[in-house]
């Protein structure tokens, strides 16, 4: 059974499966960071995979489906955003209606649309893609991990080295301060959102393709594993990268198992028991962005 | 030529609180312009709204003789103003670099440009004499540092007019004077200085032109060469007669408090107090003086037994300190830690107190006696309004201090800490906890004071520990020292009496 | 007065501006709002069946609601309910038809202290770990949310179902919880029953403990204040540990309404996302313990209501209007308040 793990197929599967968390767990780094907590990722992922399937169904094309997906996942954040930087309603409450939203659309347009309340019709999926230079190259071949590895490179950089992520790290951290040196808070925040809700469109996106079609439910807690993972790899992009390919080497080692001694229900546990065990601190403290989670106002305009 | 000109602004905030009452302010180009006034005077918010973090609600501004709508500190920045705030504005997990530049970046191909803001900062703390190493994080720097990157990052948006907010409030009489040098540079550089503060001999050694603020109002303008301390006085407290109680001497001591060899360790397992040992006895005040941040909130956690000491020995009337002991306790910081803002003036009086069996009735809190007790309590220490139904938010600092006071005296303990129980507060409501404090001590009661306020602690207190890093290494007989010998140790540049 | 007119201003506001959308949605699929709003309205209101049918599904919401707004009286957060009605519901199921031969002035009982239990235990692990560890309660209890599921699925599917079914043997009849049209005649048909009693106590219990209390009072320091708690020597941990075991055991009894009280036996996804619901609950009626019956009566009517109109549009509308309300009434508090600032100042 060991030898299974050592294989090329085994280090795909690990890395198909982190696809969903690491986009939605990038997002949440960047929504973080910025001070607002985005518990409804995992709507945005299921929003993001159904609008995904309906764009792709209608057109046949991959693309327009991701623009589609992209598109959900844009304007539930910007839900969110209003609710929470505009409005300053709380951030927990607002993510939890908006995964009750997404539940609730999804299934409603999935019965008017493909007339089932559990599927819907088949799509394409990224098999279609044939990138030049890379299909001949394992792994990178497939283009959305390419995508995430350029997109975690990318956010390296911008959260350590560009202007906006000092800002978006200032503005998590001290509001005030930010805003006493003429930096618009409550603009960083927006964009800190919106990124979240375009990085967990895309992963819904990957969910769709994956699965060539939009199932209820499909997101199955991915959004809240993203959510973990991020904060076990304290805030960082690096470090939300790492958890998650360690909650996806998990899961596959779990499929490995699957049909042995081991009850499949325990091994669902598995990444939720994790994750309670690595947030008590086993494995480091891990601290949130001082002002994470606060609205910001300034009392007197 | 005027730098400043401020005409008629007024302000009112949200609760019908009028903060500014049709202010008039002129600051000449190149002075030190003190702006004095007691706390709640309108000095804050004044300056706040040059910096364009608030808008006025009347009034007009002109900088270097041009009309100004300042709507945002961006607006004041383009304008060459800036502000250090009383509570700094800065980011404690990134570098003093980074916080010098943050909001006015300079870039290089879309990236941070590092090297080039390097660059400029090092060329301003050359010129400006003023040092600190930029890789640090700020969370790592002492707060006397932490004001220079303050200033530093004014001078690196090339600020011409800059607003300091109570600069000295957390500053030794050393840190103080080398700031007071640095406004001199600055001054002589051209740059034209408002200095909030209420502390009347800095502004008369600093300062070249005073504003008196009083209840939102200007009440007096001069050159600071005509004035004297006295008469700055009398313009900010008005023509309020303060009473002052005496200190009786007690004759009968006994041991209250004995703290013997006792280590605490901070929320990062550093130990803050480091074998430290006092004793104080049945009517006396023992103050401790300190920069903060060197252990006496530690220790104050300890000796009230919110925080166990790793080390060491507490004994209060010969008995080992416990949990139950239920000492009265004014804390620090009182909107953190003394009070609960949504709680009533009632509820409030009996926090920390709810299961005595004053209050009791079954297994329920008895609201009539919780009643009598608080509008007791109401009256006895003058909380203003008469209204103990209200939520204590609705009450001024000074009026919630007094609660927290006639609260933790009141508890019977024969120990009394009070830390920094006036900051904040006005005179009146200043004078109010000294000779509530006064009172207690000579009923008896052991009283330990920790204050930053070293007029405070010479006047109060019998004794005078110094606190440093941790230790306390030397204690004066009040009569026996003075503010600048405190300093002296309180920075750690003397350690020994010798 | 005022006061009150303010905050019900907010979600009133709300009610309407979601019906409203949902009026477009239901235009927008070619059906006529007024006629669905219409059978939503006779369907649940217009009748003493559907009236029932109601109060039935609001009874678990008033548990949930409870157990929210109790644990936010001590400054947590716990989106936990729903895992923790999961647990509490199977232990109170395995005792009732466990413990077949009692009768049923000790089985009653001892199945509502079983959901109790349960439900305490769930909440006391998030609570335990807040308070040992520090770990934020916020993603705990949703991670045993996920748990509690996974945990019901395989005591149901793998040692205590039926074969080919997802629920278990019927519980004892002494256990059941009657319904009001067996004892009163009213609300004939509908599945309305004494648990709704439960949920009336518990809230009374809920008002008692919190405002009456000194334990009470050290909660809603907590909740308000920590750093004043830590400072009047309030045994903090132990408060937290407390307040997450209360709240989960408020929540675990929510369980008995579905199983004593109507299908007599443990089925998964019995409880149909009641905890989070609870938390719209507990936020619109602001926390206090009356208000939750109303509120959730009112979430009553649109669960119901859904079932109601369900031929005509798909059920989910009623989710999305849950959803909407919620959005809404977090937005337009702040709303009301700059308006009332506003209003105060000019006035």
């Amino acid at each position: 059974m060991i030898e299974n793990i050592f294989t090329y197929a085994f280090l795909l599967q690990t890395l198909r499966i982190s696809v969903p968390y690491f986009l939605p767990s990038l997002g949440a780094a960047y929504s973080e960071k910025g001070g607002v907590v985005n518990i409804g990722l995992e709507g945005i992922l299921l929003t993001g995979a159904f609008f995904t399937t309906l764009g792709t169904y209608y057109t046949q094309n991959i693309w327009i489906g991701i623009l589609c997906g992209l598109t959900a996942g844009f304007l539930i954040a910007l839900i969110h955003g209003i609710a929470t930087i505009t409005f300053k309603a709380d951030q927990i409450v607002s993510g939890i209606a908006l995964n009750l939203f997404a539940l609730g659309l999804t299934k409603f347009l999935c019965r008017i649309i493909f007339n089932s309340s559990s599927n819907s019709a088949r799509i394409p999926g990224l098999e279609t893609v044939n990138i030049p230079l890379l299909s001949s190259i394992p792994i990178l071949n497939n283009i959305f991990i390419t995508f995430c590895i350029i997109l975690l490179i990318l956010s390296q950089i911008i959260f350590y080295r560009s202007k906006f992520g000092l800002r978006l790290r200032a503005v998590g951290e001290n509001p005030a301060a930010a805003d006493s040196l003429g930096i618009n808070v409550l603009r960083i925040r927006y964009a800190g959102v919106l990124i979240s809700g375009l990085l967990a469109g895309l992963g819904g996106a990957w969910l769709a393709f994956d699965q060539h079609s939009f199932t209820d439910g499909m997101s199955a807690g991915r959004g809240f594993i993203a959510l973990a993972a991020m904060i076990v790899g304290k805030w960082k992009p690096m470090g939300a990268a790492a958890a998650c390919l360690v909650f996806g080497f998990a899961e596959s080692i779990s499929i490995q198992f699957q049909g042995t001694a081991i009850p499949t229900q325990f091994i669902q546990m598995l990444p939720y028991i994790l994750t309670i065990i690595i947030l008590a601190g086993f494995i480091g403290k891990s601290t949130p962005p001082a002002a994470d989670g606060i609205p910001y106002e300034n009392t007197n305009k | 030529m005027l730098a400043v000109e401020m005409i008629a602004i007024t302000k009112t905030f949200a609760e019908k609180v009028i903060a500014n009452n049709s202010i008039s302010l002129s600051v000449k180009k190149g002075e030190v312009h003190a702006i004095v006034g007691e706390n709640g005077a309108g000095k804050s918010t004044l300056m706040n709204i040059l910096y364009g973090m608030y808008p006025p609600d009347k009034g007009k501004i002109q900088i270097n003789g041009n009309e100004e709508i300042i709507n945002s500190p961006a607006r004041a920045i383009q304008l060459k103003i800036g502000m250090v705030h009383q509570h700094f504005m800065l980011v404690p997990p990134l570098t003093v670099l980074e916080n010098i530049i943050l909001g006015s970046e300079p870039e290089k191909n879309l990236l941070l440009d590092f090297k080039k803001a390097k660059e400029r900062v090092s060329q301003i703390t050359s010129s400006f004499k003023i040092d600190v190493n930029l890789e640090t994080k700020i969370e790592n720097l002492p707060v006397g540092l932490q004001q220079r990157v303050e200033i530093l990052k004014l001078l690196y948006r090339n600020a011409e007019i800059l607003i300091l907010d109570e600069p000295t409030a957390v500053l030794t009489p050393q840190e103080t004077n080398e700031l007071f040098n640095t406004i001199d540079f600055l001054k002589s550089e051209g740059k034209t200085i408002i200095l909030i503060t209420h502390k009347l001999n800095e502004v008369k050694a600093i300062s070249d032109t005073i504003t008196v603020l009083r209840h939102g109002k200007v009440v007096g303008v001069t050159g600071t060469e005509n004035a004297t301390i006295e008469s700055i006085a009398r313009l900010m407290v008005g023509e309020d007669k303060i009473y002052e109680e005496k200190k009786a001497n007690i004759r009968e001591k006994k041991l209250i408090l004995e703290v013997k060899n006792v280590t605490v360790l901070n929320e990062n397992s550093v130990e803050a107090v480091k074998d430290v040992s006092f004793e104080i006895n049945s009517g006396e005040i023992l103050g401790i003086a300190g920069v903060e941040g060197n252990g006496q909130h530690e220790l104050v956690e300890a000796i009230s037994s919110i925080r166990k000491p790793a080390k060491g020995k507490i004994t209060l009337n010969n008995a080992e300190l416990k949990e139950e002991h239920n000492i009265a306790h004014i804390p620090a910081d009182r909107h953190r830690n003394g009070i609960v803002m949504d709680f009533s003036v009632a509820e409030n009086l009996i926090l920390g107190r709810e299961k005595e069996n004053l209050f009791k009735k079954d297994i329920t809190i008895d609201e009539s006696k919780v009643k009598t007790f608080a509008e007791k309590l109401v009256h006895e220490y003058d909380i203003r309004p008469v209204d103990i139904d209200i939520k204590i938010k609705s009450l001024s600092g000074g009026n919630q201090q007094k609660a927290v006071v006639a609260r933790e005296i009141t508890k019977n303990s024969d120990l009394i800490i009070a830390s920094h129980p006036t900051r904040g507060l006005d005179i009146k409501a200043a004078s109010f906890v000294h000779n509530a404090l006064i009172k207690e001590s000579d009923k008896g009661k052991a009283v330990l004071l920790v204050s930053s306020d070293l007029a405070e602690l010479l006047k109060l207190s019998d004794r005078i520990a110094v606190i440093y890093n941790g230790q306390i290494n030397v204690i004066f007989d009040a009569d026996k020292t003075n503010e600048y010998e405190l300093g002296l140790y309180m920075t750690g540049s003397k350690v020994k009496n010798e | 007065m005022n006061k009150v007119i303010y905050s019900i201003l907010g979600p009133l506001a709300a009610i309407i501006i979601a019906l409203f959308i949902g009026a477009i949605i239901i235009s927008l699929i070619g059906k006529d709002p007024v006629e669905v709003y219409g059978v939503l309205f006779y369907g649940t209101l217009g009748n003493s069946y559907g009236i029932g049918q109601v109060l039935f599904k609001a009874t678990p919401l008033i548990f949930t609601g409870l157990s929210v707004a109790f644990a936010f009286k001590a400054g947590l957060f716990n989106i936990g309910a729903e895992g923790q009605m999961i647990i509490g519901g199977f232990a109170a199921a395995w005792t009732g038809f466990t413990f077949v031969t009692l009768p049923w002035i000790i089985l009653i009982p001892l199945t509502i202290i079983a959901a109790f239990v349960g439900g305490a235990l769930w909440g006391f692990i998030a609570g335990y770990l807040k308070a040992k560890y520090g770990s934020h309660e916020v993603i705990n209890t949703i991670m045993l949310n996920f748990i509690a599921a996974a945990l019901a699925s395989y005591l149901v599917n793998e040692i205590y179902g039926i074969p080919a079914t997802i629920h278990t043997p019927e519980v004892s009849g002494s256990s059941f919880l009657l319904r009001f049209d067996a004892i009163t005649g009213l609300f004939p048909g509908s599945p309305f029953n004494t648990s709704f009693l439960a949920a009336i106590l518990c809230t009374i219990i809920f008002y008692f403990i919190i405002n009456r209390t000194p334990f009470g009072y050290q909660i809603r320091t907590l909740g308000l204040n920590k750093n004043a708690a830590e400072y009047a020597r309030m045994k903090i941990k132990k408060l937290v540990v407390l307040s997450m075991l209360i709240s989960g055991g408020i929540a675990g009894i929510g369980s008995i309404n579905f199983i004593f009280g109507y299908k007599h036996y443990y089925e998964l996804g019995f409880s149909e996302g009641a905890g989070y619901i609870g938390i719209a609950v507990a936020l619109i009626a602001r926390n206090n313990p009356f208000a939750i019956i109303i509120t959730a009566f009112f979430f009553g009517i649109l669960e119901y209501g859904g079932l109601t109109i369900n031929t005509m549009v798909p059920k989910e509308l009623v989710t999305i209007l849950q959803a909407l309300l919620i959005i809404l009434v977090i937005t337009f508090v702040r709303i009301i308040d700059v308006l009332k600032i506003k209003f105060l100042k000019s006035a």
